[in-house]
């Protein structure tokens, strides 16, 4: 297929852009198969560069032979462009439209992308399982890596290899997948170093209404307890969900759950962002469920076992967010990155299905929620609560975030581990991960405050606590530059303080040195 | 000492607002300026409350535990005690009732409040703030604007200050003719005054038009306030009531001015509440913020309905309008609501901290609340319930004002020199009587009362502690700094306060405090300039000649810089909090584990009230040590976590 065949008009002059905040700008519209750009065509001026994956829809407004059309995108912002001619219009608006619902994974811009800078760290490479393991191992000896999953057959979504725990074989493995929702099988998603305790995770079992039970399943969860020791299963549905599921041959381990959030009610709450109380009530659900996953861990010395009904979302929000209370190395930029591939992209978000389209679209397939951004809304809370103990700055959140949903990086096509292997991502594009590390945007992303702080930090969930998220919700809608020169300002109070203690280190070593050297400071002795 | 039916409780359980299953047991003793809680073995801080602060007492009905005491303090700090015998429960509730309701002015704090300063250095106290001078700042007097000795004595109007500037032309006939056309002799007079373009805002009480009364020497009045801004041919006369209030009132032979009656005027009324409005507005919010484990709705929709943002708003778009009209256009304002010393205050002086700078300043703010509502006669005894009195005249005026500036802090952290402390100390001192300068109603009481020979000031006080209150992310030179502030009044920009309403929730708080951290670089930063100095004098010294002293002056403060180690009281000793609690319940379940070993979850009431010992979490948040306190040591912490 051609990207031409889609594109009616590549090119229209005198178009004007609006967007909140900024002066318009007049410039010529151009549709290429993956960006739609305008530009003044004058020296430094602003240019737009708008990918086509990040447009979440698109409206036409015609006032006499001059039309609008007004662009919503996937990272909330909504831009208008004033085209003359009602045929270019209609035209641009159709193109943008059809080229924006392409479906077709191998058509994606990162597929297209050749990047402009030197990439030091293969992302790609960068947080395999196998160097995790190798992490594990030096803490502990009671797991293993199996590669019963090397084909993906036995759990479509889990990568290759997973860790279990050592005394399970993998025909047990396979039988357990057999009892959980989509083969899901209780793998390892976090060590608790300081008590050895762990945190597993896991589809929903398969008991259906009659209660099944699945010998090897117990055997598995049981072998990741201590002798003697207590865990706790953490069912992150609410009641109703959960007993639908069980009436569909889905359910539970037995009758209780702890509240959580039903990944089709987020759908809306992002609509219905102007009272934003429903997100911001979910924020509250989900950090409330991970901080008490992280306390049976930490304070209780339970292991602990997540899951909801796939496994897939909430399961994920709730162990990534535990593991950032518990663990301080997921509060560094590369801790970070970590956490991301392995609790999210490994472990088998379907980020293509659920970041196909954003808060703006009519149109909603059941599959796509904000379930990642949410997270990401959680991490900021407490990234709020605690300012120096993370060593990114919000800014680094956002750009996940942007990139989660449209970018020229491959790290978040494909909705699992095998579909990004079958698409050959890892060879054909360049992973997210390979451009954030390099020292001049590390230095971007790195929080000037931050301070390593090895303790567990636990945050505050009381609505006082929760605020809205001002750097994604309200970027495109409010004026920053007070904030911006209140952060650059910041900086400099500590850049300033850093460049003194060097001057003064340096001085003092010469006043040694000429101590040492002089003698008639040495006579004077 | 009268008051006190008894001076001291023993067994009383202190119990934690979040989760009431944590508690402290101490002594409580009841003294004629404080309530003093003195937790057993010393584990936690003693908790002091000047019996001012006390806004009321509820004792409710008495349990097998004890008889419950909830003390509401007007600095938002709530405080429920359960003391063991409702007998002593009795005692302490009408004791403190009556000591937090004093019938007499010389029974308030600060006429026994003797802090070992001499009787020097405290009239001294009372000599810093001098209003004059913040006149002569804005050039006056001038050829514009005189000093006007009229109401010397307060014969003029008795809620207003001795001193005041009116226009170069209003004579003393004309400024007594206006005076007797407006509610309570409230002329017309100069709040704020622009060197640059000669604009000035003017406050006043209501005219007593009535539907057609007229004053030749009002109308007079005002065409010397436009005659004083030389380049302006017209004046705004902003009436802050909605406009329903001010038609009512017309009625009452108030009302507001006829703009055919006056010269070249434009009428423009500002719908703020009135003070009982407000009143309600802040009970609701209050309520709202005391909301034991709320859902995020709860809160949300709560907050809402108090429509308590919705009241700081128009207060901002009103200070915004008068500021624009000022700095923008270049044309004089006259302000005024009923009585003026409410709302008034607060559109003025919102109106002067965006305009100047200097208002935004330690100095300028304390000077912007001694002008606009000290000297002007806000009623600070009535308003914030001093002394026994009428209920419905208390209201949260003053704290509308400080909560307009801290909004105004959050969008603009750059342009003020003072922080968010700041304003909360100052808060706590308009309530706590333990200062004179919020004592009485107006200048004329707290002459008599003779404040300034009997008690000590808040200013100076403030003033010696600035290092508390300085803002690090403040430049005098930077941008944001300059000239007017421009603000957005967009719905989102207005939030919830918790550092105030929620002061005494440390658990509600960042851990983490950015503004701390930056202080305490910057205090390191300022130690390193002056070691760097020295330094760089030693070397100067080594090529003259060398000296043993220099160095050794220079080794010394090294060693007093590598002792301050600036980032060791940031320890984060949190403790989690009660995440069980915030479930909703439902009816309970048996676990049916695989093993008995392993324990569901469940969302069964168990986990909240802790009685379930079976599932091993049900106390998992009464274990958790009861203080949130950010500077203990962090093992410390742990150690007693394990030991428990």
């Amino acid at each position: 297929m051609e990207f031409a065949e889609l594109i009616k008009t590549p090119r229209v002059d005198g178009v004007i852009l609006h967007r909140p905040f900024m002066p318009t700008v007049e410039g010529t519209l151009c549709l290429t198969g993956h960006h739609l750009i305008l530009s003044s065509r004058q020296d430094n001026a602003e240019e737009l560069w708008l990918l086509h994956s990040n447009i979440d829809s698109i409206e036409k407004r015609f006032v006499g032979s001059l039309g609008s059309i007004i662009v919503k995108c996937k990272d909330l912002r909504v831009i208008q462009l004033d085209i003359p001619g009602m045929e270019e219009c209609f035209n641009i608006a159709s193109s943008v439209e059809a080229l924006s619902t392409l479906d077709i994974l191998s058509l994606m811009y990162p597929f297209f992308y050749r990047p402009m800078f030197e990439v030091i760290e293969d992302g790609w490479n960068s947080f395999l399982p196998e160097d995790a393991f190798k992490d594990l191992e030096t803490m502990t000896d009671e797991w293993r890596l199996s590669d019963v999953n090397k084909d993906c057959t036995v759990c479509p979504s889990y990568p290759p290899l997973v860790a279990v725990p050592k005394d399970v074989d993998d025909d047990t493995l396979r039988k357990v997948a057999t009892f959980r929702h989509s083969g899901r099988f209780p793998v390892l998603s976090y060590y608790h170093k300081k008590n050895g305790m762990v945190m597993m995770r896991a589809g929903q079992p398969l008991t259906g209404t009659n209660g099944r039970r699945c010998k090897e399943d117990e055997k598995l969860i049981n072998a990741t307890l201590r002798p003697g020791k207590r865990g706790y299963i953490i069912d992150t549905r609410t009641i109703n969900l959960a007993q639908q599921a069980k009436a569909r041959g889905g359910g539970f381990e037995s009758e209780g759950y702890v509240e959580s959030i039903k990944s089709n009610i987020l759908q809306e709450s992002l609509i219905k962002l102007v009272e934003a109380s429903n997100w911001q009530t979910h924020v509250k659900e989900i950090l409330t469920t991970a901080c008490l996953a992280a306390q049976c861990i930490d304070r209780e010395g339970a292991s602990v076992l997540v899951h909801g009904t796939e496994g897939t979302d909430s399961t994920l929000q709730v162990t990534s967010l535990a593991q950032i209370i518990l663990d301080p190395a997921c509060r560094t930029i590369r801790g970070f990155q970590g956490l991301v591939e392995r609790e999210w992209l490994q472990a088998g978000h379907p980020f293509h299905h659920r970041c196909a389209q954003s808060a703006f679209s009519n149109s909603k397939p059941r599959q796509e929620a904000p379930v990642f951004l949410l997270f990401l809304d959680c991490v900021w809370q407490i990234l709020r609560q605690f300012p120096c103990s993370f060593e990114f700055s919000e800014s680094f959140l956002v750009l996940v975030f942007d990139h989660a949903y449209a970018s020229q990086f491959g790290t978040f096509l494909g909705n699992s581990t095998a579909e990004r292997a079958k698409l050959s991502l890892p060879e054909k594009t360049v992973s997210l991960w390979s451009w954030v590390n390099r020292p001049q945007e590390l230095e971007r992303l790195t929080n000037p405050l931050y301070e390593a702080n090895s303790l567990v930090i636990w945050p505050s969930v009381a609505p006082q606590s929760l605020l809205l998220w001002e750097g994604v919700f309200l970027r495109w809608n409010r004026s920053s530059k007070c904030l911006d020169e209140a952060y650059e300002e910041m900086v400099h109070i500590i850049e300033y303080n850093k460049e003194l203690q060097n001057k003064v280190n340096s001085l003092r070593r010469q006043l040694a040195q000429l101590e040492t050297e002089d003698p008639l400071l040495q006579t004077l002795e | 000492m009268e008051h006190i039916r008894l001076p001291k409780v023993e067994n009383v359980r202190l119990l934690d607002r979040v989760s009431p299953r944590r508690s402290r047991v101490g002594t409580l003793y009841l003294t004629a300026t404080h309530t003093i809680f003195v937790e057993n073995e010393m584990k936690g801080p003693d908790i002091h409350v000047e019996d001012c602060l006390v806004c009321s007492v509820e004792k409710q009905a008495a349990t097998a535990s004890g008889c419950s005491l909830l003390v509401r303090c007007k600095n938002f700090q709530v405080l429920h005690f359960v003391v063991p015998r409702e007998r002593e429960c009795h005692d302490v509730h009408l004791s403190l009732q009556r000591l937090s309701q004093p019938e007499r002015c010389e029974e308030l704090y600060c006429f026994s409040y003797k802090p070992n300063v001499d009787e020097a250095e405290r009239r001294q106290e009372w000599d810093f703030l001098d209003l004059k001078a913040d006149y002569s700042r804005m050039g006056l007097p001038n050829s514009l604007w005189k000093f006007s000795p009229v109401n010397q004595h307060y014969k003029v109007s008795d809620t207003y200050p001795a001193d005041l500037f009116v226009p170069q032309s209003a004579t003393p006939p004309v400024i007594v003719g206006s005076s007797k056309f407006r509610s309570r002799g409230r002329f017309p007079t100069l709040s704020y005054y622009s060197k640059e373009n000669h604009a000035a805002i003017c406050r006043s009480s209501q005219p007593l038009s009535g539907f057609s009364a007229r004053c030749l020497e009002d109308e007079q009045m005002l065409e010397a306030i436009l005659r004083s801004n030389p380049r302006s041919d017209f004046m705004y006369v902003v009436d802050t009531r909605p406009k329903l209030n001010a038609i009512a009132n017309r009625a009452a032979g108030k009302g507001y001015e006829n703009e055919d009656n006056y010269s070249n005027i434009k009428f423009q009324f500002i719908g703020i509440e009135n003070i009982h409005v407000m009143r309600n507005s802040q009970q609701k919010m209050l309520e709202v913020c005391e909301l034991r484990s709320p859902s995020m709705s709860d809160f949300l929709e709560g907050l809402e309905s108090s429509g308590w943002l919705k009241h700081i708003k128009a207060v901002l778009d009103a200070g915004i309008f008068i500021a624009k009209a000022v700095a923008e256009e270049g044309v004089s304002v006259l302000v005024h609501c009923s009585d003026g010393w409410d709302r008034t205050a607060q559109v003025c002086s919102v109106a002067s901290v965006l305009l100047d700078p200097h208002y935004r300043t330690l100095r300028g703010l304390m000077v912007l609340i001694e002008k606009d509502w000290v000297s002007f006669g806000h009623k600070f005894s009535h308003r914030c319930n001093h002394l026994v009195g009428d209920p419905k005249e208390v209201s949260p005026a003053i704290d509308q004002f400080l909560e307009s500036v801290w909004q105004l802090m959050e969008q603009f952290p750059c342009a003020f020199e003072f922080n968010a402390r700041f304003l909360i100390t100052i808060h706590s001192h308009v309530y706590s009587c333990q200062y004179g300068n919020f004592i009485g109603n107006n200048q004329r009481e707290r002459v008599e009362l003779r404040l300034r020979e009997r008690t000590h000031s808040l200013w100076s006080y403030l003033w010696k502690n600035q290092t508390d209150y300085i803002n690090p992310l403040y430049r005098p030179d930077h941008s944001q700094t300059q000239g007017l502030l421009r603000p957005s009044t967009a719905p989102y920009c207005f939030k919830s306060w918790r550092g105030l309403y929620n002061r005494f929730d440390p658990g509600m708080h960042p851990r983490q405090s950015v503004e701390d951290y930056l202080s305490a670089i910057q205090e390191e930063t300022q130690q390193l300039e002056e070691q760097l100095a020295s330094h760089k004098q030693v070397e100067k010294g080594y090529k003259r000649i060398n000296s043993k002293f220099l160095l050794k002056k220079t080794q010394s403060t090294c060693s007093c810089y590598r002792g301050c180690t600036i980032l060791s009281d940031l320890g984060l000793a949190n403790t989690p909090q009660d995440y069980t609690g915030c479930f909703v319940t439902s009816s309970p379940c048996q676990p049916k584990a695989p093993d008995g070993s392993l324990v569901l979850l469940t969302q069964d009431s168990n986990l909240s009230n802790g009685s379930d010992q079976e599932s091993g979490i049900a106390d998992v948040s009464c274990r958790s040590p009861l203080s949130e306190d950010s500077t203990r040591d962090p093992d410390s912490d742990e150690a007693a976590y394990s030991a428990a």
